[in-house]
Formats: structure tokens, sequence, C-alpha cells
């Protein structure tokens, strides 16, 4: 019942729309816009799982790479190390990135905004270091490189599907945890967590829950990563990137749901096309960020919605605010 | 025997004086953060960043000057000038406009700042390495507990408490320093009592950067000078203060003291991983008091 009346019918036709378009566009596209696609589709993935906790959740989660940097490097790992079949290092990864949230996630929950913040920040550059400095496990600053990738979606248009299906099925199952009771209640705490916590709702385990679902998620961008590049490095764990993927919602807007997928489409265009004519391609980045701050603090898709929303859609917004 | 043990006692005390001077350079960049933490509330992200300038002036200063001794001073002196006026026209231009905005903007600002100014770095003083010579009288090294310990270690020794005296009598003896230490606690009684706040924040944000720029000219000598030398000072800086209890100056010093020892006593027993033993230091303390060491501001 809850579900029926939460799924809208014209944004889902869209989104179907939208998903077929992109299942027949590979044999038209040069390969290398393939795997631009493929980039994108794993960094839409990763802020979408990041803007569960710090849009819909409120919390500052500033070292998501973290995770996903130990989803990536779990498959690497499984995949170059041992003999085990392929697909127990594709659920193994999620699974070891969740645990690894839920470690770091109990430390942080016990603290509030930006000491919560800053101590997630310290936690995931332990990751971080462990992956640079252990050599003989990790490959230290060179990371591990011509990971086996079963061939099926080795080639690019392999990774493309693999990553467009495994994306759709994520996004499917986040819009249904954003419209379950768990993701309102989720969204009430974000909005003030000390009524939430006077009528009885339980605000540090829902957080927790929220992180252990978003680094789960985070996990699976990680196998996108492997599938993708075919390699692990550890800047994919490095806080710059990490705050990289928080732009990618600040971006896209974060109060909404698909904001972080335009975000992360935005950002990985623009490294790509505007990245290949300059090296000074951080200070770009800045320069974005600082027009972001200024001028669209709801990130694009919400400046969009505000403007050109309708106006029902608008008011229900303003009220919910 | 007896001579293995006093060679371990030995090594011990001298790598516990060099984390004690190690600790004084993040004690003196982790103060400037700690102050605009207290005072902006808002943990600077580009104070590595300029950390790193200061050490790229300090030697563009004391090339400028023929490298010699009066160079190296000069250096000293206005490299963590050079710093402030930096901080001085980005907080002007454009961070003061964003003092009534939620304090995530504030904070992705000062990401930005870092993300520009890294690249001008790159820019301006291109990805080579860089080092300067210490003067002479601070050059060498002097015998402590039976092994050579370098002069200017001893010279950062000096500097460390001399800077923590200096920052101490300007919070709580001079009018614009009790003035910074009111608005950490209470901004809007600051402002009620006709202060202007957006300057206090500047002055406490400039100072704090000037720390920072002070920091990366004393270090200079000492390491080489490079690009990326602001990521590994700020995640030091940030865990300093936050197991020192945010905005807290002292608890700055703690925190150093802690981070810079546990450091270089970790390296002579497991070299490879000597940078989990303070992390480890860090999660220990967190979970035991979650808010810091000493009290924050906050």
């Amino acid at each position: 019942m809850v579900l029926k009346n939460s799924i809208n019918l014209k944004s889902s036709i869209l989104a179907a729309a939208l998903v077929l378009i992109l299942l027949v566009l590979p044999p038209f596209l040069p390969r290398f816009y393939v795997y631009i696609f493929a980039v994108i589709f794993m960094t839409a993935l990763l802020a979408m799982s990041l803007n569960m906790v710090v849009g819909h959740g409120g919390l500052f989660q500033f070292h998501h790479g973290a995770f996903y940097g130990v989803g990536a490097y779990t498959v690497a790992l499984m995949l170059t190390k041992t003999s085990l079949p392929m697909w127990t290092g594709f659920v193994a990864a999620p699974l070891m990135a969740a645990l690894v949230g839920l470690l770091i996630g109990l430390f942080c929950v016990r603290l509030t905004r930006l000491y919560f913040g800053m101590l997630q920040i310290s936690l995931g550059s332990l990751v971080w270091a462990i992956a640079f400095r252990w050599y003989s496990l990790t490959g230290g600053d060179d990371g591990i490189h011509g990971i086996p990738i079963p061939s099926l979606i080795a080639s690019s248009k392999g990774a493309y599907y693999f990553s467009l299906i495994l994306l759709t099925i994520c996004l499917i199952i986040m819009y249904l945890i954003y419209k379950s009771p768990f993701g309102a209640t989720l969204q009430a705490i974000r909005d003030n967590p000390e009524r939430c916590e006077a009528i009885g709702i339980n605000v540090r385990r829902h957080q927790l829950l929220a992180i252990v679902i978003a680094t789960f998620f985070a996990g699976i961008a990680g196998v996108l990563f492997v599938v993708v590049e075919g390699s692990v490095f550890p800047d994919l764990l490095f806080w710059v990137f990490s705050l990289e993927i928080f732009i990618m919602c600040l971006l896209g807007g974060w109060f909404t749901f698909a904001g972080p997928i335009l975000g992360a489409a935005i950002m990985v265009s623009l490294r790509t096309f505007v990245g290949a004519y300059t090296e000074y391609w951080t200070l770009i980045l800045g320069i974005i960020l600082i027009f972001l701050i200024f001028f669209l603090p709801e990130g694009v898709w919400g400046f969009f919605m505000e403007k050109f929303g309708s106006p029902q859609k608008r008011m229900a917004e303003e009220d919910h605010k | 025997m007896e001579s293995a043990q006093t060679f371990t006692l030995a090594a011990l005390g001298s790598q516990f004086l060099v984390g004690l001077s190690r600790a004084m350079i993040l004690f003196i960049v982790s103060s400037g953060m700690s102050l605009v933490l207290g005072v902006l509330r808002v943990p600077n992200v580009a104070h590595g960043s300029l950390y790193m300038i200061g050490a790229f002036s300090a030697f563009s200063i004391s090339t400028l000057f023929g490298g010699g001794t009066i160079g190296f001073w000069l250096a000293l002196l206005l490299a963590p000038l050079v710093v402030a006026l930096v901080s001085l026209v980005a907080e002007r231009s454009l961070f003061c406009h964003l003092y009534e905005r939620e304090h995530l903007m504030l904070l992705l600002f000062t990401f930005a700042l870092m993300l520009i100014l890294g690249d001008l770095v790159k820019m301006f003083w291109g990805a080579d390495y860089r080092s300067i010579m210490a003067p002479p009288m601070l050059r060498g090294s002097v015998p402590v507990f039976g092994s050579p310990f370098p002069k200017y270690n001893l010279f950062l020794l000096i500097v460390g408490p001399i800077v923590a005296i200096l920052l101490y009598l300007f919070t709580n003896k001079t009018k614009i320093g009790k003035i910074s230490r009111a608005a950490a606690v209470d901004m809007e009684m600051v402002g009620a009592i006709g202060i202007n706040v957006s300057w206090v924040f500047a002055f406490a944000f400039v100072l704090g950067c000037l720390l920072a720029g002070l920091g990366g000219a004393l270090i200079s000598p000492t390491i080489s000078i490079t690009l990326g030398m602001d990521h590994d000072i700020i995640m030091e800086a940030f865990l300093i203060v936050a197991i020192g209890g945010l905005g807290n100056i002292w608890g700055a010093l703690v925190g150093s003291l802690i981070f810079g020892l546990t450091q270089s006593i970790g390296l002579l027993f497991w070299p490879q991983f000597a940078i989990v033993f303070p992390y480890a230091a860090v999660v220990i303390v967190l979970t035991w008091r979650p808010r810091g060491l000493l009290k924050s501001v906050w």
C-alpha cells in the first residue's frame, strides 16, 4: 500500500525510458564514450550511496571513499590472490565494505556533526594508510593492476551493461529504502534529531543502519570500479576523493533523490573533457565549488526543480522544509 | 647484554627527543587550526595548503637573499606574513560573505580554497623538490644520550614553547585576544555589545593561517619541500585538534605531544607501520573521551 502510493507513475516511466535508451545506446557510440558512460554509472552509484547518509540522513559522512576503496580492494585481492570462484569476490566486497562501515560507524555515531565528520576522516585515513603502506598485500602506492575480470564483462560494452544493470537494480532498492518507513524516519532525524529522540526513535541505531546500508552500496560501486578499470590504487581511499564525491552530491542537489546521479555525470564529464586540456584540474574544481557555494547551494537539480517544477510539488517541498 | 640495553635506551631517548621536536611543529600548525576552529567553528581544510605555501615562500625568500644566514632568518620572519596575506585576501574577498550560512558551506569553501591553493603552488613553484639549508649555527648535531642529535631539532624544541607562551599571553592578556576567546564562546553576545564580529573572525582566521605558515617555514630546512606535503599535515592537524578538544589551544599541545611521540617511538618498533601508532592512539583517546582530552569550546 505504502509502495503503491509512493511510486510516481510519470517519473517511473521517464526513468524506465531512460534505462531503455541507455540499453540500446552502446552499438552507436564510439568505444571511448561507452567507457565514459560506464564510469558515470559507477560514480553515480557511489554518489547515490553517499547521499543516502548525507542528503537523507544529515550525517557528515566525509570519508565515503574509504568504503568504496575497501570494496574495490576486496574484490581485487580475491580475484588476484585466491582461486575462489569469481562471484565470491563480487559478493564479499560489499559485505566487507559494510563491515568496515559498521566498525567505523560504531565510533562515529556517538558524535554529532563536525565531530562525526572529523573522526570519520581520521578513521578512513587509517584505512588509506594501511592500503598505502602494506606493500606485500596491496602493492602500496602502485596498487594492483591487471586484475582478471570474467570475460563476459571484461570488454568495455560488457562493463557498460554490467554497471548499468547493477546501477538500475541498486537505484530501485535505494528508492524503496528512501520511501520506506525507515527512510522517512531517517529524514525526520535529519530535520530534527531531538524531537525524534523524544518520541522514542533510537537515533543512533537508525544512523548506524543507514551508514551500513550506504557503505554496502559503496562496496558495490567499488566492484564496478574494478570491473570498469581492471585495477585499484590507494587514491580511491584518499580523503580528497571522498570530498569530491561530497561535491557531486552538492552539485546535483542533495535534498533530491536523483540529484547525485546528475552531479556524478557532470563531474565525470568535466574531469574527462576539461581535465584533458589542462593540468590544473583541481583549480577548476575549486572554482566550480566556490561557484556552487555562492550561487547554487541547492544543487543543479534542486535549482531546476525550484524554477521549473510543478507548483504543487514545489509547495509540498516548501512545506516539507 | 649491557651494551645492547644502553644502546636501546639511548635510541629510545633520542627518538623521544625527535618526537618532541616533531611535536613542536605539529603544535604550531595545529594550534592555528584550533584557533580557527574555536572562533569560526570550521575546520580549515586549506590549513595544510597554507603550511605548504609557508614552506615554498621560505624557500623563495631564502633564495632571494642569497640562501645564507640572513636569508634563513628573513624567510622565517616573512614567509608566515606571506601566508597571512594570502589568507587575508581569501577571507575578505570571499570567505567573509559566508559567515551567515550553514557551517557545511564554510567547510566546503575551505576545501575549495585547498584545491585552488594547491594548484596555484604548482603554477608558481612547479612540481620539483626544493630544499633550503639551515644557517651554519644550526647545522650539524650535538651528542645527546650518547647519540648525535640534530641542532636544528634542538632549535625547534626552543621555538615551540616560545610560540606557546606568546599564544598564551596573546589570548589571555591582550584585548583582541580576549575578544577572540569571547567570540569563540558566544559570538552573538560579542556582536551585541558592538564589536564587529566579522573582523574578529578575519583576525582569528589570519592568525591561524599565519601559524600554519610559520610551521611550514620552520619545517622547511628539515624536509624536501614539495607538492603534496599539505595532505599529511592536514590530516595530522585534524586528528590532533580532535583528540585535544576542538578549539582548545592547550588541547592542541597535548594532542601534538601524543601524536609526535607515538609516531617517533613507533618508528623504533615497527618502521613500516609507524603511521599506525598515532592513529591507534587517536582511536583509543576518542573511544575513551569522544570530545577530546581537554575541554572543547564548542
